[in-house]
């Protein structure tokens, strides 16, 4: 790749800032995760958000029926996740996608892009389809300049057409996990 | 283990009736025929899959709504497959939800088989375990008025883990369009305009 300039590696620092700007324009009162690295930004400017009530999950499931309750009761809800826990979620999206609640989850992707963890590859390659074999619709995003459009269009899509959206954010995008630097 | 004395149609009936404006969440199988039989609602959404997310459901919608008290009536099998959400709700620790727990230590839907509660898991214990503010387990019908006042009143979230007869009773079905159940929920919450 070719060298980032200065402005890319910017842009590559503030993308969770462009995703969270996104949420809060479109709503947004109620973001439950799942860890994972590729959100730790996204997560901590969401804690500090006094507008967004922030709910930690035991497991992704979980963010499925909350964003549930909470249009029931009239808010919109975002649910963060990493890409092994789309399977997690298999059942429970039912609940989106047979009432047609609006559901927006962001998920940052594993087992794509120079994996170094072979537990992570099958269902990192395998998230997208499983999301769309239970209704869901998915886009991607590749380029960190693109995070806030992306995840404006996806809310306007979940809130506004009461369909179920994820968007899968690129493990090249995010940057390759390691632990070490093993040759 | 001591047999169980209490009649789960009487225990969701003394709950629900003069309801105000309490939101219901009813899990899926006998604890939603249980809350139909005690008169269809616009404020119950009653569950027919999604197994184990009824807890969820009833945290979403008592954090959107902190004004409002919201119960979650489901069944120990239910409770058993997300008891993670106990965990979760222990963190939000919401003042207006309350979680009643059927348990008749069956899945009665599949044929009665023993669930874990059957066996000595203690589903209160794990609330409280987990930060509920309150957590009972209710055995007698002298008990019931104490919970009703726990579920529309005080500071919660309250766990009550209700032991009542293993029994098959006659389905009392409520609608299961599920966004039938949500539009009427949300134009009865929100009112036509909110509902849009």
């Amino acid at each position: 790749m070719p060298a980032k300039t200065s402005r890319a590696r910017a842009v590559a620092a503030v993308w969770p800032d462009a995703i969270h700007r996104a949420l809060k324009s479109h709503g947004v009162r109620q973001v439950s995760y799942v860890p994972d690295a590729g959100h730790k930004r996204l997560i901590e400017l969401c804690h500090a958000d006094k507008g967004m009530k922030v709910v930690p999950l035991t497991t992704e499931e979980e963010g499925i029926g909350l964003a549930a309750g909470a249009w029931l009761g009239g808010e919109r809800a975002a649910l963060l996740m990493q890409s092994s826990g789309v399977g997690n979620c298999v059942n429970a999206l039912t609940l989106a996608t047979n009432c047609a609640f609006p559901l927006l989850v962001l998920v940052t992707m594993r087992g794509e892009w120079g994996e170094f963890n072979p537990w992570q590859i099958p269902m990192g390659q395998a998230a997208s389809d499983a999301l769309r074999l239970m209704g869901v619709r998915t886009m991607r995003l590749e380029r960190a300049e693109e995070a806030g459009a992306t995840v404006a269009a996806a809310a306007k899509l979940a809130f506004e057409g009461y369909g179920a959206v994820a968007v899968l954010i690129s493990q090249a995008m995010i940057g390759v996990k390691s632990f070490g630097d093993k040759p | 283990m001591r047999s169980a004395e209490l009649d789960r149609r009487k225990v969701v009936r003394a709950l629900l009736e003069r309801r105000g404006a309490l939101l219901v969440v009813a899990g899926l199988g006998s604890p939603a025929w249980d809350c139909t039989a005690a008169g269809d609602h616009p404020l119950t959404f009653p569950l027919w899959g999604v197994m184990g997310s009824a807890c969820m459901i009833g945290l979403g919608l008592a954090l959107a709504q902190p004004k409002r008290r919201v119960l979650v009536v489901t069944g120990d099998g239910e409770m058993l497959m997300g008891l993670g959400s106990l965990a979760t709700i222990g963190v939000q620790r919401p003042a207006n939800l309350a979680v009643v727990v059927l348990d008749n230590e069956r899945y009665g839907e599949t044929g009665m088989q023993k669930t874990h509660t059957g066996y000595g898991v203690d589903l209160a214990a794990l609330a409280r375990a987990c930060g509920f503010a309150e957590t009972h387990m209710v055995r007698k019908s002298a008990e019931i008025v104490a919970m009703r006042s726990g579920v529309y009143g005080g500071r919660g979230p309250h766990f009550y883990q209700v032991k009542v007869k293993p029994e098959t009773l006659p389905l009392a079905l409520p609608p299961r369009d599920g966004m039938y159940l949500k539009h009427r929920f949300r134009e009865a919450l929100l009112g036509k305009v909110g509902a849009q």
